[in-house]
């Protein structure tokens, strides 16, 4: 019993189809708790009054765009070595959460650096890496539309998603000695405690929770939208040649 | 590998079209920045070394398409691919000759625009030597491109929307070395950064794009 058990699309159809009820209630009871308890429960910041509470939406959301994409380069590194249709399936499913995402967190940011900076937008390193992001979503999405066979668009777009994460990797170093940040450092790491106060904390926690389930219960979803259309594909096809 | 970089050079040259016109572009894109943001000499000159960067970065674009296409259509690419070169090789020559073709030229063509921008004159070493540094991994990174593209049909667009991003590391460190010269600060720790980034692009790209051809072919 591995996981590569579960390259197997009858097998992962049966287990996603079981996992899938919970993992939409629990995101949604963690998103609604997180939420609710963030935006309302929470005492207004000294300094930043009650627009600090957009925080419970900005991190999860940048947190997840750049995961979502580094889950896509470990799809698609399965896919490329171990050539499992799931996997390339995945990484095609979490792209268009990974731009969602990626979009929310430079919205929100938008709408945060406003009362905060003064601006919507300042050529800032952090904020110009998540529009370089954006633009590399873009640019894997439009090669999936673009290529007619599902394999060799699974092998290029897995190829382009190799080599975008090293330039996108190094795009993210390059800017910072391009321009000076305005946005700050990381606040929230593993390893040390977090300077933020308890009432910010957990509820973001939570919300954080929440954002990676809705992550599981989507990709889960997508991916076997994408099995499924695959599938009746195959079956059009079968009845076409008959 | 060395017969099909003449032969790359060759077609090109010969061929017209791909040659000239990358240069062409270049000298009318540096031609319109003054009409768009006015004749003023000290704003052209500190914009001088953005635009030639930006202005030799979509020249190299205007080329790529024609990297593999025109040899996939005839057949021409997958009697290059059975033959005993390797892929990485074949990749290696195209780039190669992409750049001798446009990047070069453009390079040496920086210069003289450089000059009808009003770029000072502490700015010009660098310039020549940040784009003929930079321009070799602009060539390969398009030859990627071009290699995950080659099935498309009217793939051109897609090219640009998948190579633009990626040249974004070279444009910043590139057009840095020349600001920095032209400020009076210490170009080479840029320009080290730049080579790097070049020799990175040597190492990786070539694997990449062959990978992305035997996809396509397969």
């Amino acid at each position: 019993m591995t996981i590569w058990e579960y390259a197997n699309p009858v097998k992962f159809m049966a287990l996603s189809g079981r996992i899938l009820p919970f993992a939409t209630v629990l995101s949604a009871a963690l998103l609604l708790t997180g939420l609710i308890w963030g935006f309302f429960f929470t005492a207004d910041d000294f300094k930043q009054g009650s627009t600090v509470k957009i925080i419970f939406l900005h991190v999860p959301a940048a947190l997840m765009a750049i995961n979502i994409w580094l889950m896509m380069l470990v799809a698609s590194l399965v896919w490329l070595v171990r050539r499992h249709h799931v996997s390339a399936l995945a990484a095609r499913a979490a792209a268009p959460i990974g731009i969602t995402m990626t979009l929310i967190a430079l919205f929100t940011g938008a709408i945060w650096g406003k009362p905060m900076w003064g601006t919507y937008w300042a050529w800032d390193p952090r904020l110009t890496s998540f529009m370089i992001l954006f633009v590399f979503y873009l640019g894997y999405l439009a090669l999936w539309q673009a290529v007619e066979d599902d394999d060799t668009a699974a092998d290029l777009t897995s190829i382009l998603c190799m080599v975008g994460s090293v330039f996108a990797l190094l795009s993210r170093y390059a800017v910072n000695l391009w321009n000076q940040g305005l946005h700050q450092g990381a606040t929230l790491t593993a390893t040390k405690e977090s300077p933020i106060d308890g009432s910010y904390y957990y509820p973001l926690l939570v919300c954080i929770t929440g954002f990676i389930t809705l992550f599981v219960t989507l990709v889960l979803l997508r991916t076997r939208m994408h099995i499924r259309l695959r599938r009746s594909r195959a079956l059009l096809a079968r009845e076409a040649s008959r | 590998m060395l017969a099909l970089f003449r032969r790359d050079i060759l077609l090109a040259v010969r061929s017209g079209g791909g040659f000239g016109l990358a240069l062409a572009f270049f000298l009318i894109l540096v031609m319109l920045v003054p009409f768009g943001v006015g004749p003023d000499r000290a704003v052209l000159a500190r914009i001088a070394p953005g635009i030639l960067w930006i202005g030799a970065l979509l020249a190299c674009l205007l080329s790529l398409d024609r990297v593999f296409q025109l040899d996939a259509e005839d057949g021409t690419l997958e009697a290059l691919a059975t033959s005993p070169v390797p892929l990485t090789g074949l990749v290696s020559a195209k780039a190669a000759a992409h750049w001798i073709t446009t990047g070069l030229p453009l390079t040496l063509a920086s210069a003289p625009l450089g000059y009808l921008l009003g770029l000072p004159t502490s700015g010009y070493l660098w310039l020549v030597a940040s784009l003929g540094t930079g321009t070799v991994a602009l060539s390969f990174i398009g030859t990627f491109g071009a290699a995950i593209t080659v099935g498309i049909k009217r793939g051109g667009l897609l090219l640009s929307l998948l190579v633009l991003p990626l040249y974004i590391p070279t444009l910043i460190l590139g057009a840095q070395v020349v600001t920095r010269a032209v400020s009076g600060q210490s170009p080479i720790a840029s320009l080290a950064l730049l080579s790097g980034l070049t020799l990175l692009t040597l190492a990786l790209i070539p694997a990449a794009a062959a990978m992305a051809l035997r996809a396509n072919m397969r």
